[in-house]
């Protein structure tokens, strides 16, 4: 037997040095591939308009999680021709930064989603995910009319924007203090949303669910679709170069 | 006696806190899992304090206790697995199959599904073997066996609170790694527990050398730690509560989710079930291992290799393209080290390739290989850029997993299942050897009809996506595809009974194994159970139970 | 520990030496085939890494020596199409949509455009067949609420209906004469029968006379004295057999009641000029459109309504 293979028995014979240099050997390229990511410059470029989600958006982005919708749903626009006449400018990595976690998805069973946002009406969404098939016939979506009938859970935000500030969200100690009266204000057609506004521009307030008298998850749900992809104006120039 | 009124109090103690848990829960879904976890811990301490007082295991034989539920366990949990899997084919066909109600749409039960059978049938699978293949090419029983009946039970308790928690929403929605945060925990405590019994009872072995089996398992073992603790940081908004945000963002959470997602595939699916391989496939054929030299270099290049590939699943997207890069030739290089144990597998069968034809048990190995082999050219291939280009987002990538995944994963486990079964419950062989022949077939036409009609519609649906008509325009809705892809729903729910349908004749069997039944049929050749030739060194008593 | 090598029968190859519960292991050597394709894999990949940017430093990664990157790709592809594409667009762009019937290439040509695009954008809601379903408006037949001229459907895509958050969109509200309590039950019962006295599907009647009245009141400023309609600020020919939100007596009532105001999303931002003047004349094309009148009518920001301060547009 050759003795390069014989040497192999001196591993062979040690279970500790076998873990050990499996394991040496298995952190490697995760370590080459992940960290750079942490520190290379240009692996997220911030682009002017990406701000944290409201509160009300978040709670959405929540429901949008808990719903799996990414199992048919991808948020992430691959730059081809194709894709990017159907759904929009392909995505950029700053879109993501403030997704705890990424929901870019693996699968288009549905279509993309990334920038649905404005691209239908609060009535059409509402329709669509009570009953998707009474507006697309061809729909194989499940239907989630159940969201229409829940109230939004309003006390808990606060808790939750600090863990997002705890995990990175540059949420400011102003955006923290207001969660609540912000979280009501975004659906409420009778509130002054001008704060909300100043901390959160090219924010979207109004009602979402056509029952202005309560706070939904579809509230919610349909607020966090109709900001996605609208952040960033790519028909500004600034933009439009950092995304080059 | 001190000792068990330690661990009885120490499970009392457990309960106790999860009830405050419930009672202090944030959210109903957390009380839901307090209650679960309460009642197990209920239940663990019960048990302790019953078996305390009941004999001792023969310590002249290998520890079999916890391998028979795993048998059972990866049964169970594999038609329960098939089975969701089916629900939400269905779905996809027929969508008023999701029944109008939040606990059942597809959205919830996919996870249900690719958890079930990846963590609760791959997962019983690979632990039961593991605690098989482990002790007999040691001779010796396994260590610590509290632990390793903790890490079984503590095992399904992982299974149980995962599954309920996607049906009730408590999802991280990442792609199998979808627990939330305490069940991440549960499960880190769990796995290290595994890892202990399994080092454990390699250091008190009785051979010289680790057998390549365990070179395999443990790899698998050591690596899904690693990954499972790395992808899972998170940050809890409630300590009483079921949701938290991950530690990542956007593009570096993506690549983490994949480096832990592909490499669940590499060492959950791939590298465990070879050491499964490694030991099923020699056993039953009854010939040496093809090449000593082979499974070295295979070991260390598949799994230095494997780890690379992640970015495959980022391909074209906002991940930086030198990321995108390093991962497509890796996966490129990780063609021939997969295919390594193929051939290791197949070439072990030289001078018995005639077993093909007599032994059902034999046929079902080979065929594992095979698609194992398949899947592991067909990924390298997806994983070039201009091929993933079309396939990503399609069922394609679907047809990949499950010539994967009911080929190579399913197959090989079945057999292992087969050839244990008998040996553990002490029969002179199983009730039924035609019945296997029967699954074989069902199984094998299942997956042709299932993966067949996935590529079919994968590279339908990317080239309508991408189709221009002559002027230049985009020529389908989005819809339209979607219409386009019910033919081939329709015939993946035929696929999927069928592989459903020989899981359920494989359960009958088994069942009617461990009843102790033997149909009487004509005899097919498979090698009979013979203890003195299957452990042909009986172990010395060197290891007494810790159990006082 | 000496290693019990033997030579094994079938394959004539010899054992490495060990035995792990009954299994040995073959000393074969590596196939050559296998050794030489994952050379051949680590050759291909090393000539990869050099060509394309693969390797990460402090600042920045390898960019590769062929300087390819996925978004350079996505600029030439885009470039490319643009240039093949430049002669029908750059002629769509400078033609003047009110001109579009006097070019009939040019018009083919934007009509085609028109239908791939209407298949991606407008399908979800006007359905594939641009039929429509309840809310959503039939694009093939000729009743128009806002004006089936190009020029007003050009404004329509552009500027959207309703939209939120666009100040030059279409704009008006119907008031919701039954929940905000303007109308008793009884009125709005009666003017629906004459609603449907108008669209001839019932005999006049003491109701619909008693509506009449009311109508004449409430709704004849937008819809007209013979509930014919306007465009100006796209209320509805009342008089017809085409219904938005349906035609029978509980859908009236409803609308009556309730009212309704149905948003069409503005494209100006999402889509180009050029595509925007393709689906107007692909939706022109449909069996509908009408020939041109007079230049743009300018979007009404500001309904007429007397009787409600109508919150506009949420
Ligand atoms: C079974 C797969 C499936 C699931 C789960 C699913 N969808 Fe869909 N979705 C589809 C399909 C198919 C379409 C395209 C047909 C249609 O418009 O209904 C679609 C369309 C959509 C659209 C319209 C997008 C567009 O550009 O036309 C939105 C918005 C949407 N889904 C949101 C959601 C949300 C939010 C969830 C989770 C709460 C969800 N979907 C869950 C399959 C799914
Ligand atoms: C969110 C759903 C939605 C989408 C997407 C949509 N529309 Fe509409 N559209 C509507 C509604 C609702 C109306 C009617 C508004 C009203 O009630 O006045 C309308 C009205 C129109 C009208 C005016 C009809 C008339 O009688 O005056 C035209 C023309 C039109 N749509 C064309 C399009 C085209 C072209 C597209 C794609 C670029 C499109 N629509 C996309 C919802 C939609
Ligand atoms: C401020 C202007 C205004 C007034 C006043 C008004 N309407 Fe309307 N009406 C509209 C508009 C605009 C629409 C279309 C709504 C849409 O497209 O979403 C409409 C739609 C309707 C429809 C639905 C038509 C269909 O095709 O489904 C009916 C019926 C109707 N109006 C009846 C009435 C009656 C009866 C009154 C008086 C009691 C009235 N309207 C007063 C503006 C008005
Ligand atoms: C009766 C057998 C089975 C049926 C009918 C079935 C069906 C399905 C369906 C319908 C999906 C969702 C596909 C989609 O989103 O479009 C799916 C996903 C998946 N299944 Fe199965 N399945 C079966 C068995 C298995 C087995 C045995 C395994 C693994 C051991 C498995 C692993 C997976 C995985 C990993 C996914 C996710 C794929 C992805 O995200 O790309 N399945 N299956
Ligand atoms: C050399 C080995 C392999 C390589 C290089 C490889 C490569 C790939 C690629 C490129 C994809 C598609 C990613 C995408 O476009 O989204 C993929 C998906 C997948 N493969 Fe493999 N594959 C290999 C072997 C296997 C095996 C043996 C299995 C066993 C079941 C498997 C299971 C999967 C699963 C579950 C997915 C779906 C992941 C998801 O999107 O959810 N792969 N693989
Ligand atoms: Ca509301
Ligand atoms: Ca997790
Ligand atoms: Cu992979």
């Amino acid at each position: 037997m050759a003795t390069q293979f014989a040497r192999h028995k001196t591993i062979e014979r040690n279970v500790t040095l076998l873990a050990v240099l499996a394991f040496i050997v298995v952190a490697i390229g995760g370590i080459v591939e992940i960290a750079p990511l942490f520190w290379i410059d240009t692996t997220v470029v911030k682009v002017d308009g990406v701000r944290p989600y409201t509160p009300l958006e978040q709670v959405g982005r929540n429901i949008y999680v808990r719903e799996g919708c990414y199992g048919c749903h991808s948020q992430m626009i691959r730059p081809f021709r194709d894709e990017v006449e159907r759904y929009g400018h392909y995505s950029l990595a700053a879109e993501s930064m403030y997704d705890h976690p990424f929901q870019w998805g693996s699968e288009r069973t549905g279509p993309d989603l990334a920038r649905v946002g404005n691209r239908y009406s609060d009535e059409w969404h509402v329709q669509h995910l009570k009953n998707p098939r009474a507006v697309v016939p061809q729909s194989i979506m499940p239907p989630y009319a159940f969201l229409a009938d829940r109230d939004v859970e309003i006390e808990s935000i606060t808790a939750h924007l600090k863990a997002l500030r705890g995990v990175g969200v540059p949420y400011s100690k102003d955006e923290i203090a207001n969660a609540k009266a912000d979280l009501v204000a975004q659906a409420d057609p009778e509130a002054d949303t001008t704060a909300l506004l100043k901390r959160y521009p090219k924010a979207q307030a109004r009602d979402f669910d056509g029952d202005p008298k309560r706070l939904t998850e579809m509230d919610a749900l349909v607020a966090y679709l109709q900001t996605l992809g609208t952040m960033v104006d790519f028909n500004a120039a600034g933009p439009r170069e950092q995304a080059e | 006696m001190a000792n068990l009124m330690m661990k009885t109090g120490g499970w009392f103690l457990l309960a106790m806190l999860a009830l405050f848990g419930f009672a202090a829960s944030a959210d109903r879904g957390f009380a839901v899992h307090m209650l679960i976890c309460g009642l197990a811990a209920l239940i663990a301490a019960v048990v302790t304090m019953r078996r305390g007082e009941t004999a001792k295991a023969d310590a002249s034989l290998y520890d079999d206790e916890v391998i028979r539920w795993g048998v059972i366990a990866t049964v169970f949990w594999g038609i329960v697995g098939f089975l969701v899997g089916l629900v939400i084919a269905t779905q996809l066909a027929f969508p008023w199959f999701s029944l109008n109600s939040e606990f059942t749409t597809f959205g919830r039960l996919r996870p249900l599904h690719t958890s079930a059978v990846i963590f609760a049938f791959g997962g019983n699978a690979l632990i039961a073997t593991s605690y098989y293949v482990v002790q007999r090419t040691c001779r010796v029983r396994l260590a610590f066996p509290g632990l390793a009946r903790f890490v079984f039970w503590g095992y399904q308790l992982f299974i149980v609170l995962a599954a309920t928690g996607y049906v009730m929403g408590i999802t991280e929605s990442r792609e199998y790694a979808e627990p939330e945060w305490y069940v991440d925990l549960w499960l880190t405590l769990v796995w290290l527990s595994y890892l202990a019994v399994y080092v454990g009872t390699i250091v008190r072995r009785h051979e010289p050398h680790i057998y390549v089996a365990n070179w395999f398992y443990l790899g698998f073992i050591i690596t899904v730690a690693m990954l499972h603790v790395v992808n899972n940081i998170s940050l809890p908004v409630s300590w009483m509560g079921s949701k938290s945000y991950s530690a990542f963002s956007g593009v570096q959470d993506a690549l983490i989710q994949w480096w832990y997602g592909h490499n669940a595939v590499g060492f959950f699916l791939t590298a465990g079930f070879l050491g499964m391989m490694y030991y099923f496939v020699p056993k039953q054929a009854e010939r040496p291992v093809y090449s000593y030299r082979l499974s070295i270099v295979h070991f260390w290049s598949l799994i230095f290799l494997y780890i690379w590939a992640g970015p495959h699943h980022l391909h074209y997207t906002a991940l930086p393209d030198w990321a995108q890069t390093l991962g497509m030739v890796f996966s490129l290089m990780l063609w021939m080290p997969s295919w390594g144990g193929m051939i290791n597998g197949l070439m072990t069968l030289n001078g018995a390739w005639d077993k093909i034809r007599t032994d059902p048990i034999i046929r079902m190995m080979v065929f594992a290989l095979a698609f194992y082999g398949m899947s592991t050219f067909e990924g390298p291939m997806m994983a070039i850029k201009a091929v993933n280009s079309l396939s990503h987002y399609t069922n394609w990538t679907i047809g990949h997993v499950h010539s994967g995944a009911l080929g190579w994963n399913g197959m090989i486990t079945f057999s292992a299942l087969y050839y244990m079964t008998p040996r553990l419950w002490n029969r002179s062989r199983l009730y039924s050897l035609r019945m296997i022949n029967w699954h074989f077939w069902c199984a094998t036409l299942g997956i042709v009809l299932y993966t067949a009609s996935m590529w079919v519609a994968g590279i339908t649906q990317g080239l309508m996506w991408r189709e221009y008509g002559d002027d230049g325009y985009l020529v389908y809705a989005f819809v339209e595809v979607v219409q386009a892809m019910h033919p081939y729903y329709v015939m993946r729910i035929g696929g999927g009974l069928l592989y459903f349908s020989g899981a359920i004749i494989m359960a009958f069997n088994i069942a009617m194994t461990i009843a102790g039944h033997l149909r009487s049929e004509a005899p097919m050749s498979s090698p009979a159970f013979d203890p003195a030739r299957d452990r042909p060194i009986r172990p010395a008593p060197i290891f007494a139970p810790v159990a006082a | 520990m000496v290693d019990r090598t033997r030579i094994d029968e079938p394959t004539g190859t010899e054992t490495v030496g060990h035995e792990w519960d009954g299994i040995e292991e073959l000393d074969t050597p590596m196939p050559r085939w296998w050794l030489l394709t994952l050379f051949g894999t680590i050759a291909f990949s090393l000539v990869y890494v050099v060509l394309y940017p693969a390797i990460p430093f402090r600042h920045s990664a390898s960019a590769g020596v062929l300087g390819w990157s996925s978004h350079r790709q996505l600029a030439g592809e885009m470039t490319a199409e643009a240039a093949r594409l430049a002669p029908t667009r750059s002629a769509l762009a400078q033609t003047p949509i009110e001109m579009l019937p006097a070019n009939p290439r040019l018009l083919v040509a934007a009509e085609e455009g028109g239908r791939s695009a209407f298949k991606v954008h407008c399908v979800q809601c006007h359905g594939s067949g641009a039929a429509g379903s309840k809310g959503y408006p039939n694009l093939n037949d000729d009743d128009w609420l806002w004006g089936g001229d190009l020029a007003a459907i050009q404004t329509t895509l552009t500027n959207g209906i309703r939209q939120p958050g666009n100040a030059d969109t279409r704009m008006s509200q119907m008031p919701a004469f039954g929940r905000d309590g303007i109308l008793e039950p009884a009125q709005v019962r009666d003017v629906a029968s004459y609603v449907r006295l108008l669209s001839g599907q019932e005999k006049a009647g003491a109701a619909s006379a008693r509506g009449g009245v009311v109508f004449a009141a409430n709704c004849a400023v937008c819809h007209g004295a013979q509930g014919k309609g306007g465009r100006n600020i796209g209320a509805p020919n009342l008089s017809d057999s085409i219904w938005l939100y349906g035609g029978d007596r509980v859908a009236i009532i409803d609308t009556i009641t309730n009212a309704h105001a149905g948003v069409m999303p503005a494209w100006g931002h999402r889509l180009d000029a050029v595509t925007i003047k393709m689906l107007a004349a692909y939706v022109h094309s449909l069996g509908g459109g009408e020939a041109n009148v007079a230049p743009p009518t300018p979007a009404l920001t500001q309904a007429p309504t007397q009787t409600a301060a109508a919150d506009v547009g949420n």
